[in-house]
């Protein structure tokens, strides 16, 4: 940065100080969201079919829990809390990154090779570079189980109660945002691989939607804290019900919500940049 | 100061791959670029030529920061590509390979609108550039064209349009004018003629087109298996390789097969020796002399004289080097 040839050469093509740095990234997803609009009938189609697999979900948990009636010490109003809150968080998640997954595909249309000739990060490119509106319907399942779920559950509202409600979304998105995101990393490893990291990335939204005092041990490590799924929906919703949660997963940890998202976000980078490197062939 | 600085400037650059032996563990190295050195001077204009596989993508990928260097270094517009990556996007445009920069469902009028935000270019500079390219690159018949219906000239000229939107001063091109009719390459050469005598832009273009090199390389690079095997002009080229040239001539009447000429080789004939073709070594004797020898066994009508191609020019450098 000192060097003063470098110095020299930074001034040609360098756009001004005041201007937008959002211009770029407002103008690829403008352009997305005009070309999914002049496809109204997929979209549509594509609208309902989403609301369906949310809904289906939800019927397998309220088979299950018809014949259990309490696991992991909720019921199924309780459980509905944790189906909605992760479900939400995911969709959301999903609308706005979910399309990282398809990067063995961008790798091979030379489309991540472009990204290089751009002047911006590569990882914000690929975030920015679509947006999955369809996706929508499965937020609206999610918000729509939480609304119910708030007025069938005996609930105290306090500050607390609403801070922690924000918490889950806001921080549960994030969580399974970089779910999404350590999955593109390691599939610059494994080109064909996708197969595997779909296996994590769904099944860690599987898992965030179960009751975790269940899980056994190990998972509760895995599951719990290193994919910190349990916080997205499970902790929260205990601490909204006012339930006291299991030994190694209390309801407490959900304040620490912040912290398990500031962690996925470090773990989701570091994978993304060695992923970066073993592309460039740089070692890792 | 940063006149000075070369466009391209390549110190033993180096790149292997391993690549895994089939059904084994083991790994084989294979070395795609090896210890390449060249500079290239700001306004210059060179071709980048060798056969396929020779290594001239990933010396593309490494000057634009794709690639990280097995070792030695490469410095692109003064700048390390891995580490000011971004900077330099500013300042090179760049179509290789099937990568569009285009958005396929998108007009091409879009895609023009979005790269400009992406080079974050004032609107007014963005407008006036937009309507030179269009212009100049005759897109305005397919401006409103959603790109996947384009044609493959069409598209090329699009792709080029898009990289130099932000008035590149290093345009890289891999290969612009494959799959193109002759028409299109002609228009597309005369472009890059007009761009470069008015930008001064440097030009890097790898490409299997002798007159994409004739018409638009001064200086030519040609690349062997990863390895520099030449550099300097396109006749000190032909010249190294010593070609023979190739000179058809049509006679009067039907005539046996001019053998046993002492300044050229009968190759073949036509409509009963009619038309003859004679190999000579330019560097031996003249056209002139092997028209003489011809004249004294017939009467010539017209010749002509073929130029060798380049990958005949390429293949004969390569088939000297080989041990």
């Amino acid at each position: 940065m000192a060097d003063p040839s470098t110095f020299a050469a930074t001034t040609a093509g360098e756009p001004a100080k005041t201007d937008n740095r959002w211009r770029p990234y407002r103008a690829v997803l403008a352009s997305r969201l005009r070309s999914q609009r002049s496809y109204r009938t997929s979209f549509r189609f594509d609208m309902v079919g989403a609301m369906l697999a949310g809904l289906v979900q939800l019927g397998e948990i309220w088979v299950v829990f018809h014949n259990a009636k309490v696991l992991g010490g909720l019921d199924f109003n309780a459980i509905l809390l944790v189906f909605g809150l992760a479900n939400a968080a995911w969709a959301i998640a999903e609308v706005a990154v979910g399309h990282v997954d398809s990067l063995p595909a961008l790798i091979r249309a030379g489309t991540v090779d472009v990204y290089y000739l751009r002047p911006q990060p590569l990882l914000a490119q690929l975030i920015t570079g679509d947006i999955q509106l369809r996706r929508l319907a499965r937020v609206a399942v999610g918000l729509i189980c939480v609304v119910a779920a708030l007025i069938v559950n005996p609930i105290q509202w306090t500050v607390a109660t609403v801070v922690m409600l924000a918490f889950s979304l806001l921080f549960g998105t994030v969580i399974f945002a970089c779910l999404f995101v350590t999955a593109a990393g390691l599939q610059f490893f494994l080109i064909n691989g996708s197969e595997a990291t779909n296996a994590f990335v769904y099944g860690g939204s599987y898992a965030s939607q179960q009751p975790a005092a269940i899980w056994p041990g190990p998972m509760k490590i895995i599951f719990g804290f290193l994919f910190p799924m349990a916080f997205c929906a499970y902790l929260p919703a205990l601490q909204i019900l006012g339930l006291p949660g299991s030994p190694l997963l209390p309801a407490w940890l959900a304040w620490l919500l912040p912290v398990a998202a500031a962690w996925a976000v470090l773990a989701a980078g570091a994978v993304w940049r060695i992923g970066v490197r073993h592309y460039q062939g740089g070692g890792g | 100061m940063s006149e000075q600085v070369p466009a391209i400037e390549v110190d033993g650059l180096t790149r292997t791959f391993k690549v895994r032996r089939r059904g084994s563990l083991l790994r084989d190295v294979v070395t795609a670029v090896d210890d390449m050195s060249f500079t290239v001077q700001r306004g210059e204009s060179v071709g980048y030529i060798g056969a396929n596989g020779a290594g001239k993508s990933t010396t593309i990928k490494m000057l634009i920061g794709i690639l990280v260097p097995s070792n030695g270094s490469a410095r692109t517009c003064g700048l390390d590509p891995l580490q000011q990556r971004r900077r330099l996007a500013r300042r090179i445009g760049v179509v290789f390979g099937q990568r569009s920069q285009l958005w396929w469902d998108l007009p091409v009028r879009e895609s023009f609108a979005i790269l400009g935000e992406i080079h974050r270019l004032p609107k007014a500079v963005a407008r006036q550039r937009t309507e030179q390219l269009s212009e100049q690159l005759d897109m305005g018949e397919y401006w409103n064209t959603p790109v996947r219906q384009l044609s493959l000239g069409q598209r090329m000229r699009a792709e080029i349009g898009a990289a130099l939107l932000h008035s590149p001063e290093l345009l890289i091109l891999d290969e612009p004018t494959i799959g193109l009719d002759v028409l299109s390459k002609q228009r597309l050469r005369e472009f890059l003629i007009a761009e470069r005598a008015e930008h001064g832009t440097t030009l890097l273009l790898t490409t299997h087109d002798m007159g994409d090199i004739e018409r638009l390389c001064q200086r030519v690079l040609v690349v062997d298996h990863g390895r520099l095997a030449y550099d300097g002009s396109l006749p000190g080229l032909a010249a190294t390789v010593d070609t023979r040239r190739i000179l058809q001539i049509d006679l009067a009447e039907p005539t046996a097969d001019l053998t046993g000429l002492g300044t050229a080789t009968h190759l073949d004939s036509k409509g009963d020796g009619l038309r003859q073709r004679l190999a000579f070594d330019p560097k031996r004797v003249t056209v002139p002399q092997v028209l003489a020898e011809v004249s004294a066994r017939a009467e010539v009508r017209d010749l002509s004289i073929e130029e060798p191609g380049i990958e005949e020019v390429v293949r004969k450098l390569y088939a000297r080097r080989v041990p």
